[in-house]
């Protein structure tokens, strides 16, 4: 489950609607992956590279409202949950506004070059708004990247329009290849005029998304699969989709938790099916990977976000506020030419500093080889970070909202994923059920060992360390990944890190 | 001959251009029905074409006022199923209504 309170599930949603640090991107380490031409694509996509992700932002625009499959995840009087949390209503605009809001953050916020369409619903459903943004859009603005999330069932027959707009890339959300699975996901899809149920439904939704997946990789159009893991229905089933995805070409494969709650009034939620736990997650997100490049970061962000680095700007570009901005866009163009040009400067100069951290890097490298002869291998270990972004630990762990999750390793460092909770220092008003806003966050931080941020108070202190969790203030301002590795290393010094087994653990 | 969009209908625009007949049009608070122009899609296609793809049951109704599509046909959700968190979806739902933005 990952939102374990309501009240903190809706102020999330409302007040952390851009993408937090490394949110959507991906480590270079699994940018590393890439063919050159892909890399090259995805260099400064603030979605896929961790590094672009703290200068360049992407907004979304809510511009398709029509769905033409229903999920038993989602609740059609909200937003499409394949791209947003559930419980989120975007207000529906024009193309003609979207297009005028686009043209105005772009011209006010030089960072932002992605655009996306992710709904309300289902944007290849609603194909005549979808492409008329689209199409004025890259015409008006060249230099705005575009991209798409679709469910995939209308997704053949709209490939020939997607490849002459200026598209980045394509997200198709597949949660299975077997019809039988998918009559227990879709009760039915709207195809030929008709509403088809149950098993035969999912199965022509199925053929549409790998027939679609396939002929956007003919045309060198980069595809993201997005599966949602409902435990016990497609759990297991997603490692073969991982395979057949990969297989025809789609360049990351996201596994998302599912986020079913009776309040959202979705089938599953009313139902009581189980969400994942986060260790469930990861082992499937895992048993994905495979060599595919898995992406770990995405925060589900809601449709019509705005912004960078964990701020949704959202209020300052309200309909009535860009009716009246003037934009000269040839000259904004300019303007965005020249920032992007100091932040690929800026991320270059970033890489050189990497290549020295690497030196830390090489001396785990030889750790591993010593523990090769040591009885117990060294174990990895979990660490929750508190950042507002930069890459740096630079948060008050009773201002956090979200922790970065990330695993140390004798073969590295490498970023899990993000857990939600409510804010240490604003609890107790926002807490239900006699459960403090420091439980939640002990609670959401299980199978962490150490929590790092830039400073923790007495209070939460001990009780941390009683769940077994480490708290450490001692990194602030330092980079995070050489900071969980020092960690790491002080951890493994004073012998910590034998197997767990052979360790006593902390219970609270 | 004609059918009818109640207020129960979430105008998530899908079935407005799927109508032959150009009948459908958005409405505040929601889209409506031309009865004038409706024909239940007689000569063009087996199926009403706004009831096959709305996604609410109940928000279409025929000339009898009987829904097209009736509780559970749909989703799955059956009203025994909603009964315990109504009050819960429907507080969600209104709190989600109030934080909407552009
Ligand atoms: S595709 Fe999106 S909008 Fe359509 S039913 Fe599924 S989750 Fe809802
Ligand atoms: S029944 Fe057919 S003709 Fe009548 S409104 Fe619906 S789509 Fe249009
Ligand atoms: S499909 Fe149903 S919910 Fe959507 S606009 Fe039409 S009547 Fe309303």
């Amino acid at each position: 489950m990952d939102l374990p309170v309501l009240n903190s599930n809706q102020e999330s949603a409302a007040t952390s609607g851009g993408c937090a640090a490394h949110s959507c991107g991906s480590t270079d380490d699994q940018l590393g992956h890439l063919p050159e031409h892909i890399r090259a694509k995805v260099h400064n996509h603030p979605c896929y590279s961790e590094q672009a992700h703290h200068y360049f932002a992407r907004m979304h625009v809510a511009v398709a409202p029509a769905c033409n499959i229903q999920c038993h995840y989602c609740n059609r009087k909200y937003d499409c949950s394949n791209e947003s949390r559930p419980g989120v209503v975007s207000e529906v605009l024009t193309p003609d506004q979207a297009v005028k809001k686009v043209m105005a953050v772009a011209a006010n916020i030089p960072q932002m070059t992605v655009l996306g369409i992710a709904g309300p619903g289902d944007p290849l459903a609603n194909p005549e708004r979808t492409f008329a943004t689209f199409r004025e859009l890259t015409e008006k603005a060249p230099d705005i990247k575009l991209c798409v999330s679709t469910n995939g069932l209308a997704l053949p027959e709209s490939v020939e329009e997607l490849s002459k707009a200026n598209i980045d890339h394509v997200t198709i959300t597949i949660n299975c290849v077997d019809p039988d699975i998918g009559a227990k996901i879709y009760p039915w899809v709207f195809w030929k005029n008709k509403r088809i149920m149950g098993r035969e439904g999912a199965a022509i939704l199925i053929e549409q998304q790998q027939k679609g997946l396939e002929m956007l990789t003919a045309r060198g159009i980069l595809v993201k699969v997005n599966s949602v893991m409902i435990p016990g229905v497609n759990d297991e089933h997603l490692v073969e989709v991982s395979k057949v995805v990969k297989a025809k070409g789609a360049f990351l494969h996201n596994v998302m938790p599912l986020i079913a709650e009776p309040e959202h009034g979705t089938f599953y939620g009313l139902m009581g099916q189980p969400s994942p736990s986060h260790d469930e997650l990861q082992k499937l997100q895992d048993a994905c990977a495979g060599d595919m490049n898995m992406m770990r970061h995405c925060r589900q962000c809601r449709a019509d976000a705005v912004g960078l680095l964990g701020e949704d700007r959202g209020q300052e570009f309200t309909l009535d506020k860009i009716e009246d901005m003037e934009i000269d866009y040839a000259v904004a163009m300019v303007k965005r030419a020249e920032v992007h040009a100091q932040i690929a400067k800026e991320l270059e100069e970033k890489d050189k500093a990497k290549a020295a951290s690497a030196e830390i890097k090489a001396k785990l490298v030889a750790i591993e080889g010593a523990s090769r002869l040591t009885p117990h291998a060294l174990r990895p270990v979990l660490m929750a970070v508190a950042t507002k972004g930069g890459g740096v630990i630079n948060q008050h762990f009773g201002h956090a909202s979200e922790f970065l999750i990330y695993e140390a390793s004798p073969s590295g460092v490498r970023f899990i994923g993000h857990r939600k909770t409510m804010p240490y220092c604003e609890g107790g008003a926002t807490c239900g059920d006699g459960e403090s806003a420091l439980d939640v966050t002990i609670r959401e931080l299980a199978g962490c060992e150490v929590v790092l941020c830039s400073k923790v108070g007495y209070e939460p202190w001990q009780p941390l360390e009683a769940a077994g969790i480490q708290p450490n203030g001692e990194h602030a301002m330092e980079p995070i990944e050489d900071a969980v590795l020092a960690v790491y290393e002080e951890m493994r010094a004073a012998g910590k890190l034998a197997p767990k087994s052979a360790t006593a653990q902390k219970v609270a | 001959m004609a059918l009818e969009i109640i207020e129960s209908c979430v105008n998530c625009y899908a079935c407005e251009p799927l109508c032959p007949n150009d009948a459908i049009y958005q409405a505040s608070p929601h889209f409506l029905i031309d009865p004038d122009k409706c024909t239940e899609c007689l000569g063009d296609f087996d199926d009403a074409q706004c009831a096959s793809i709305c996604p609410i049951e109940g928000a279409i109704l025929d000339e009898t006022g009987v829904a097209l599509n009736l509780p559970g046909s749909l989703t799955g959700i059956s009203t025994e199923m909603l009964a315990k968190y109504q009050a819960a979806v429907e507080a969600t739902y209104q709190a989600a209504l109030a934080a909407k933005t552009a």
